[in-house]
């Protein structure tokens, strides 16, 4: 199924400036695995090697605010892949 | 005989805030950059082999961490298709993710593609197409002994644990080394299949033990290109010699920055040998006592050269600030070119870079108001 995906502008280095993706997959992390074969590199930079959320990474389907992979995702559904920069 | 410095001579200058590049020299030197703005440039090193392919290590923003590589001396740049990533984790267990990309280091002459990665925490990467794609190295990353060795990769720099000081016996490549902060200095034998820890006559005030095997904290370590069998050290507790020919089966490392103004003490980050004088190398101070306030000792920045494995020592301060100069200069900040006579460069964490075109006789301030630099490297292609 599809979702759109919005991604901020600190990734937009690997998706050639685009800020709105469609994706394909039942849960976030088939989204995200989908939108790396597009768009390579994009997956490691919000999960490490061990499947982990990158520190600061925030993930919201819809308006909700969720810290699990396996969140599954309806036909629709907006993602958004957000990233809050701290420090000097 | 004097060799002139090249208008090919260029330092390559790692920052918080992205790469740099000073090419030529004097008056007519020209700075590019910055590389990957933004991002934090740990390491950046141009292949002293071919002189073509330029590697920078890169953290940007909380997007962690990754390799950049030009071939067209900086002017445009790819990520590596498969940076350092450690093995996934196995059964339960907790499996390390690579925080930085700390040090890079091109590997043996005869492997003109080689190249070695040094992270945080301390894992040790090898890539054999030019730094595109890097697979751990299993006998350090999935070593039964790496989590005592390393702490857990736990215990490090304030930026994290870092494995660093990658050395490859330029007689054989399958003879290296590498120290961790924390862990110690390890020895390999067979290209990083099996390690053995050689940090025996190092202090380690830090460690209940006092001969502990491990555990220790290595600043920077140098096989030395004049003598490869002879190893100097800046170490969080001294500076240190190992003469390895001495055929010992476990040889022992000499404290030789006893012989350092106590004023001065012998705590410091970076150490650069001469290229041809294995008797010879330079340290640059910094203040660790009390609570480590890690600047300039007393405020006044000085370079300390030995010329005798560390039987004595010269102060080399002329240029450089004599009060309220507050900054220090990190482990890869410190270089040499090959020129006769010898051109010494360092970056501060202040954002300056000084010269020196003779052998630290005498140092010019080259740059100002870069971001805290974490690297300087010398290329002379």
């Amino acid at each position: 199924m599809s979702v759109r995906v919005h991604v901020g502008s600190i990734l937009h280095g690997y998706t050639g400036g685009a800020s709105e993706l469609v994706a394909e997959g039942a849960t976030l992390r088939d989204v995200l695995s989908d939108l790396d074969r597009a768009h390579p590199g994009l997956l490691f930079r919000i999960v490490d090697e061990q499947g982990a959320l990158r520190p600061h990474v925030k993930l919201y389907v819809g308006d909700r605010f969720v810290r699990e992979l396996g969140t599954r995702v309806s036909a629709g559904a907006t993602v958004h892949v957000l990233q809050a920069l701290s420090g000097g | 005989m004097k060799t002139s410095r090249t208008a090919s001579s260029t330092l390559l200058i790692g920052t918080a805030k992205g790469g740099f590049a000073l090419e030529g020299i004097g008056r007519a030197a020209k700075l590019r950059g910055p590389f990957l703005f933004g991002a934090k440039t740990h390491d950046l090193r141009a292949d002293p082999r071919s002189g073509r392919t330029w590697l920078m290590s890169s953290t940007g923003g909380h997007l962690g961490p990754t390799i950049y590589r030009s071939i067209d001396r900086g002017r445009t740049w790819s990520e590596a298709p498969h940076p350092p990533r450690f093995a996934p984790a196995r059964r339960k267990t907790a499996a390390p993710s690579v925080k930085i990309n700390f040090w890079l280091e091109p590997g043996h002459a005869d492997e003109p593609d080689v190249w070695y990665c040094g992270t945080s925490p301390q894992g040790l990467f090898r890539s054999e197409d030019g730094g595109q794609t890097w697979r751990g190295v299993d006998g350090w990353n999935r070593n039964p002994a790496w989590e005592s060795w390393t702490s857990f990769g736990r215990d490090g720099t304030p930026d994290g644990p870092v494995l660093h000081s990658i050395q490859i016996d330029p007689r054989d490549a399958r003879h290296m080394t590498v120290s961790c902060s924390s862990g110690g200095t390890f020895e390999s034998l067979d290209q990083g299949g099996s390690w053995r820890p050689l940090n025996r006559g190092v202090a380690a005030d830090f460690l209940p033990n006092p001969d502990a095997e491990y555990g220790h904290d290595p600043h920077c370590m140098r096989m030395h290109p004049a003598d490869p069998d002879r190893w100097y050290q800046q170490n969080h507790c001294g500076i240190y010699r190992l003469d390895r020919a001495a055929r010992a089966k476990t040889p022992s490392w000499t404290r030789i920055g006893t012989r350092m103004p106590k004023a001065v003490g012998d705590i410091g980050f970076p150490l650069v040998p001469h290229p041809t004088d294995a008797d010879t190398v330079w340290v640059i101070p910094m203040d660790g006592r009390t609570i480590w306030p890690r600047t300039a000792v007393d405020g006044r920045p000085a370079v300390y050269m030995t010329r005798d494995g560390g039987r004595s020592w010269r102060r080399q301060d002329r240029g450089l600030p004599r009060s309220h100069a507050y900054w220090t200069v990190l482990r890869q900040a410190f270089t040499s070119d090959a020129g006769e006579p010898l051109g010494l460069y360092f970056g501060t964490t202040s954002g300056e870079l000084w010269g020196s075109r003779d052998a630290g006789g005498s140092w010019r301030r080259l740059l100002a108001h870069l971001p805290r630099i974490y690297s300087v490297r010398w290329s002379g292609r």
